[in-house]
């Protein structure tokens, strides 16, 4: 028995490593590791420059108050776009202006250009990192960074100061550089770039095969000289002005003519010869060079435009690497192999094409097309890092909405969110809640219209719980007042005790929310929700069908009464109708099923300036939650056939039963759209009716054959 | 020293040799390189009888350090790797022995196989002027059992060495006592390293592979319980090797924890195993393990079927061996160790299968567990399985993965996405090709196509009428009739919208979804040249909503199907429900016609064409399947008639149950080969908003809809 045998010796066999138990003179170094070495935080990880104890409570970020006037009684400089940075930050829910609470901390002072030789530089950063009171060798703190190094060897950390344990946010990394897992990278984005919303992508046609004029096109600057210019130097060899367009200039600069080689003058004359918008929008691929940096501004412009990245940037860690699989939507060249490009990209199938090109829509919807998105993607990221902060997996990552609209503190598998479930193979769950929102409380009786609502609810099949939202200045009556639900659970909860959701900072606004009818109650355990208002009428058999269509759109509302926007050209702004229309894109959540998940969004997700709007207004809360689903799935909602006979509630909801009402509706439209910073409804033509629906065969035949009834019951 | 019985007798030794203790290296070095059995197959490269010798002076020369600052675009040629279009070539220096005073490089089982996996692979060649990687045969993988110094002399030997470029080094156990870096100490050079434990200092993100630490437990391991069964322990933590401070940490846990439901396994005392091992003598030191407290004996790894969570805590080194062992039996690994560069990190998402926790959070590892919900568990389950499977199962499988990232980043085009590494096909999931959400353009409006053979009047008729379609673009005329030319141009009609014949070379059905280069729009109308009774309108609504769904069959006529005495049937009554639309008269996107023609399942598009039957449901299967959804119906049910007897589609009109049951067999059929039914039936159809509605007829934007 050799083992044994030689278990005895083993002690005296320390310098051979033992995987079965810890060798004796081996202490834990866990600590010792742990201290990164001193005045070099290259090896930074989130483990050891960063406190995790400050975030452990909740995600919120520090701005800086601005830097005090400087002698002359003059702002430090700010660039507009990091202007824009602190303004998408401070109206965020990541924002406190307590720095005790916050987890993360962002200068004032604007450090996105950093090229010494740049007019924005701002001088004496480390003088006045000194002056912060939390700086703390920049532990916890993310530095936001565009341009760094300069003429002539563009140092990818020359920043002109110490970050220290700063995270660095920043554009044109290098795998050799970037701290993994602790700095982020970063697009590059123009001086004009929105705060807000940003341009939509422009494929708005899904093409096979792509009928783009050209294949691969590049329009820009070439250098002729020092760091990054052989790349582009060499692009007119692949050029051959039909379907590759590769066209450079060295005109730019003062002295581009004294630095001027040979090719210069040929090179500009066909240069001319093309615009660069419309190669862009004409284009399959665009190649994406490095210049100086590695990144470059083209790249989000191709990646808008739906024109496929093509990379020649070796070493450039993409943005937000590795959350975001970009082998789904660029092409990766080597600078080395710059002459084979051209036959890779030709080797690229259609429906590859057409996969890269959809996934770059994707991609720039959802995390680069406002300097808002860019920030609070980089914050996601860094509170995943968190521990015990749930993540969100690559394919959240990766598809439609994207992370930003994926609130993983709401689940954690994807059976939860309504948009997943496709891409597993998951069915939403077999019954809903019926939430009936009361706010007049009119008396109980067997002809109170929310009585016979009850009793219509009661008689689906699908119903697995009904849950009455108790609003109403009337007293809340007793559970007998309600008819018998059978097995159905019926639950009154008063809605007035609830914990108002937002409004702590508002010492005028008192009153409950409105927005409480959308809270996530914990007495809702089904996907979808029935979402009613007390005078909503409706039989089982539209309720059964309802919920039937539902459960093949879970993403979307789906109802009965509907009504629309349009853009008032004389006003230049949105109009709202309830007036009957060939179309609808908004459908009233007083009778309409959606996912629970939305009521999680809305509450917990959706900007402070909208719940505030719907509050002061105690309306349009079901215009926000139909903004708010469509800005998820662009998509519109879904009307579904209803009785003749149905009210409409613009009409009968009393409380606002007055012109005001509508005026507000119109004026609550548009400042929503103004915070969405874009019109998030979409058009719908159809209403989905049942298959039979009004067909001239026997009404026995149909199953919902209520549905064609006309009167009250 | 020989060996007979290969399970008993291998496993112990491998556990040594691989791991651990110095009593039997020399035994090792004499028996693997010579006895090694004679099931293995040998190549000339690994001809395990015949190799050569070098023996290496005092002063020959080493290796270079380690450069650490290697990346793929400064340490690696990647010139070396054009010569086979879109894949990597690997060439292995044969098997030598490099000695030199008192030492001699020896060869491991696992490495053996390692190479014999590379030269097996579809990357390997036997000529070195043409590849792109070069594999020295020296093992590396156990950093304790080999002379670093002799090693990095023979690395420095090697005929292509050149600094080590483009050579593939492997290692599993980096550093030593007392330092035990995370990864080799040997002079690596500008070589890659393939190691396990790496932490992402030293880990070149890009360049190194990082690779698991194969257990070789797992070599004769077979797997007692079903998964799910039987999982009565919520979290194992079977590591004898923890560190102090983890091990005091994980008893407080177990003697704190009143479910009774967390295994902590120590070291058990010398009676015990020998008295275990007396009375089952095929069981070995390793595979004995005791509980805490109680200290009963139980069998390693078997126990770990039975956790739902496995703790794989760091010890001395980064990487255990416990990572594939829980893997192995389905348990869901819980990995502390901080930094830690997890095996295939780059492309394999460890988030859907294992837990992450901080060494400093240990003391609340059974709130954070606590805290995942069933089915997130379910699921972790399902990816542990799928990953150990697809690339865990085995030193061949390891091997591959890592060669199939190797050639992912030397062909990034080529590369696998995220979904492809990380999703198992499951059945009911979808990939729709058409993901991106956005309405169908307006402004192309849509292709008619119309399949003809000779029924000229109603082709007449009807390219008339989809003239006056204002989103119509152009119509294609399919003329299918291989006997007849079709009619002159000058008799055709005149019309406001362009249009072409195609004379098709044969008369198959699946001419009528071919991609035509003549369609210039998204959407594509499929519509029978009898179909002459659905207004403009109604062709208009239909495109409208085509829009709104563009990935989706968005048309007239429907049909179900039904499940009946064990098989599917054909169902074309009046129904309440629909899973099918006819492709006689519906939108559909282009895309579908070329997924039609290139991408068809099995041999179905064959079957159309011999049975001239049935291309409508199988394109139905093929967009319902791809996309998850069903089609869409519009506008209420028609007399849909067929005018003539050679209807192409005659069972628009007939419910000839000849027809019927050609249909039904076709459903059937179509299911077997797609392994399921993808077709949804639903029960609602789309109709204009105000469709019937008191409204005055001349404000609905579609109000001739639905006349029969």
């Amino acid at each position: 028995m050799l083992n044994f045998k030689n278990d005895n010796n083993r002690s005296k066999h320390n310098d051979i490593d033992d995987l079965y138990e810890t060798p004796v003179n081996i202490k834990n170094k866990q600590n010792k590791q742990n201290k990164p070495n001193f005045n070099n935080y290259k090896t930074c990880t989130m483990e050891t420059c960063f406190d995790f104890t400050k975030c452990y409570n909740d995600f919120l970020v520090y701005v800086y108050p601005p830097e005090p006037l400087n002698s002359l009684g003059a702002h430090s400089p700010a660039s507009p776009n990091y202007q824009k940075i602190l303004t998408a930050i401070t109206e965020s829910r990541y924002y406190t202006a307590d720095p005790d609470k916050a987890c993360i901390f962002v200068l004032a002072i604007d450090t996105l250009d950093r090229d010494s030789l740049s007019e924005d530089l701002v001088r004496n950063v480390p003088l006045r990192l000194q002056r912060l009171p939390y700086w703390n060798n920049g532990k916890n703190h993310v530095i936001f960074n565009l341009y760094s190094g300069t003429w002539p060897d563009y140092q990818e950390l020359g920043l002109g100061f110490d970050t220290g344990q700063a995270i660095l946010a920043k554009a044109s990394m290098s795998i050799q550089t970037i701290r993994h897992n602790f700095d982020i990278s970063i697009p590059l984005f123009h001086k004009h770039f929105p705060q807000r919303s940003g341009g939509t992508g422009m494929v708005t046609a899904n093409n096979f095969p792509s009928n783009k004029k050209h294949l691969l096109a590049f329009k820009g600057k070439r250098y002729v000289h020092g760091i990054g210019s052989e790349t582009r130097n060499s692009l007119f060899h692949l050029h051959n002005g039909r379907d590759i367009v590769m066209v450079t200039t060295c005109r730019h600069g003062k002295s581009w003519r004294e630095l001027q080689d040979g090719r210069c003058d040929e090179d500009n004359r066909e240069y001319d010869h093309y615009d660069y918008e419309t190669l862009l929008q004409n284009s399959t691929f665009c190649l994406v060079p490095r210049g100086r940096r590695l990144g470059s501004f083209r790249f989000l412009e191709a990646l808008q435009a739906g024109c496929i990245p093509v990379l020649l940037s070796n070493s450039w860690i993409l943005p937000f690497h590795p959350h975001i699989d970009w082998k789904q939507a660029v092409i990766w060249g080597d600078e080395r192999l710059l002459l084979q490009i051209v036959d890779v990209i030709r080797s690229i199938s259609p429906s590859t094409i057409m996969r890269m090109r959809q996934q770059s829509q994707i991609l720039w919807e959802q995390y680069f097309s406002s300097i808002e998105k860019i920030i609070f993607t980089t914050f996601e990221i860094i509170r995943e890092r968190i521990p015990e902060n749930p993540f969100r997996n690559g394919l959240t990552w990766n598809t439609s909405p994207g992370a930003l609209l994926t609130l993983p503190t709401f689940s954690d598998t994807p059976q939860n969110f309504p948009f997943l479930l496709d891409l597993f193979g998951y069915q939403p769950k077999e019954n809903f809640t019926a939430v009936i929102f009361v706010q007049i409380g009119q008396t109980l009786g067997p002809s109170s219209a929310l009585f016979k609502l009850v009793k219509s609810i009661t008689k689906s099949q699908y119903v697995n719980r009904i849950l009455i939202l108790w609003a109403s200045d009337q007293k809340l009556p007793p559970r007998k007042k309600f008819p018998s639900t059978g097995h159905v659970p019926l639950h009154i909860v008063s809605s007035l005790s609830s914990p108002l959701t937002y409004s702590e900072n508002d010492e005028n606004e008192s009153r409950p929310s409105i927005s409480q009818r959308f809270q996530p109650h914990s007495l809702i355990e089904t996907d979808a929700i029935l979402s009613l208002d007390e005078d909503a009428i409706l039989n089982t058999d539209e309720i059964d069908f309802a919920f039937n269509v539902w459960k093949f759109f879970p993403e979307r509302i789906v109802g009965f009464p509907a009504r629309a926007h349009f853009y008032d050209d004389s006003k230049n702004s949105w109009g709202y109708t309830s007036k009957w229309t060939n179309y609808y894109s908004i459908v009233l959540t007083g009778a309409a099923f959606y996912h629970r998940y939305y009521n999680y969004v809305y509450t917990n997700f959706l900007s402070h300036l909208l719940l505030k709007t719907v509050h002061q207004s105690s309306n349009c809360e079901d215009i926000l939650m139909n903004m708010m689903v469509s800005h998820i799935t662009r998509k519109p909602p879904i009307k579904v056939t209803q009785r003749k006979a149905y009210k409409d509630r613009e009409s009968v909801r009393s409380p606002w039963n007055d012109p005001d009402h509508f005026i507000q509706r119109q004026s609550c439209l548009n400042t929503f759209a103004a915070v969405f910073g874009y019109m998030p409804l979409l058009k719908s033509n159809m209403r989905l009716d049942p298959v039979l629906y009004k067909d001239a065969v026997s009404n026995l035949r149909k199953k919902y054959r209520h549905i064609e009834l006309i009167g009250n019951r | 020293m020989v060996i007979k019985d290969k399970s008993s007798a291998i496993k112990y030794l491998l556990i040594d040799k691989l791991g651990v203790s110095g009593g039997c290296v020399f035994i090792f070095m004499f028996f693997v390189l010579f006895l090694l059995p004679q099931h293995f197959k040998q190549s000339d490269v690994l001809d395990l009888n015949n190799f050569r010798r070098i023996r290496f002076d005092r002063d020959a020369e080493l290796a270079r350090r380690r450069n650490p600052n290697c990346s793929y675009y400064d340490c690696f040629n990647v010139y070396k790797c054009g010569n086979h279009q879109n894949k990597v070539t690997i060439y292995v220096y044969p098997l030598t022995e490099f000695s030199e005073e008192k030492s001699k490089t020896w060869i491991s089982r696992e490495f053996y196989k390692i190479l014999k996996t590379l030269i097996n692979s579809p990357y390997y060649t036997a000529n070195p002027n043409e590849a792109c990687i070069f594999v020295p045969s020296i093992d590396m993988l156990n950093q304790n059992l080999i002379d670093k110094n002799l090693v990095s002399k023979a690395l420095a030997s090697l005929r292509y060495w050149e600094n080590g470029e483009n050579h593939i080094l492997f290692n599993m156990l980096p550093g030593e006592n007392p330092d035990y870096h995370t990864v080799t100490d040997v002079n690596t050079a500008n070589a890659l390293i393939a190691g396990a434990g790496f932490d992402s200092q030293t880990y070149r993100y890009g360049f190194d592979f990082s690779i698991p630490f194969y257990s070789p437990m797992l070599a004769d391991y077979v797997k007692i319980t079903k998964d799910g069964d039987d999982k009565e322990y919520f979290l194992i933590a079977p590591q004898l090797n923890m560190y102090d401070n983890h091990r005091r940490m994980m008893q407080e846990i177990v003697l704190e924890d009143s479910n009774n439901n967390i295994l902590l396994l120590q070291k058990c005392t010398l009676e015990i195993l020998e008295d275990k091992v007396s009375s089952s003598p095929e069981l070995m030191k390793h595979d004995i393990r005791c509980t805490f407290p109680g200290n009963s004996p139980i069998e390693y790894p078997e126990i770990l079927e039975r956790g739902t969570f496995c703790l794989i805590i760091r010890g001395v080194r980064l990487a255990q061996p416990t990572l594939l062992e829980a893997m192995a039996t389905n348990c869901i690994p819980v990995v502390v160790a901080d930094n830690i560069v997890l095996p295939f990190q780059e492309i394999v998402d460890w988030t859907l299968a294992a837990v992450k926790i901080r060494e400093a959070d240990l003391h609340s590892i059974k709130s954070v567990l606590n805290r995942i919900s069933n089915e997130r568990i379910k699921e972790m389950q399902q990816q542990v399985r799928f990953l150990y499977d697809r690339y865990f199962k085995d030193i061949e499988t390891i091997t591959l993965t890592m060669l199939d990232e190797l050639n992912d980043r030397v062909f990034p085009h080529l590369a696998l996405p995220y979904n492809a590494w990380n999703l198992p096909s499951m059945p009911n999931s979808a990939q729709n090709p058409l993901f991106l959400p956005v309405m169908g353009s307006k402004s192309q409006g849509f292709t008619a196509i119309i399949l003809t053979y000779d029924r000229v009047d109603s082709l007449f008729t009807l390219m008339q009428k989809l003239s006056l379609v204002p989103s119509l673009q152009k119509i294609l005329v399919i003329w299918n009739n291989q006997k007849k030319q079709p009619p002159n141009t000058s008799s055709f009609p005149k019309l406001t919208k362009p249009y072409k014949v195609i004379q098709t070379k044969s008369n198959k059905l699946s001419n009528r979804f071919y991609p035509y280069p003549e369609i210039e729009t998204e959407a594509v109308l499929t519509i029978d040249d009898d179909i002459t009774m659905l207004t403009p309108d109604e062709l208009d609504f239909g495109f409208e909503v085509w829009r709104e769904f563009p990935d989706r069959i968005v048309g007239f006529p429907s049909r179900t199907h039904v499940f009946e005495n064990n098989e599917w049937k054909y169902e074309s009554e009046w129904t309440n429900e629909i899973s099918m639309v006819l492709t006689g008269a519906a939108f559909h996107h282009k895309y579908w016609n070329y997924a039609y023609t290139t991408s068809m399942p099995g041999n179905i598009k064959d079957y159309v064409d011999e049975h001239m039957n049935c291309e409508d449901i199988a394109m139905n299967f093929l967009v319902s399947n791809r996309t998850n959804k069903p089609p869409i119906k519009v506008t209420p049910r028609k007399k849909f008639k067929c005018h003539s007897r050679q209807c192409t589609n005659a069972e628009m009109l007939s419910a000839d149950t000849n027809h019927m049951l050609e249909r039904s067999e076709c459903i059937n059929l179509f299911s077997r080969i797609y392994g399921t039914m993808p077709l949804k039936s639903v029960e609602y159809r789309a109709d204009p908003v105000l469709y019937r509605d008191p409204f005055p007829e001349k404000l609905k934007r579609f109000n001739d809809v639905g006349s029969l």
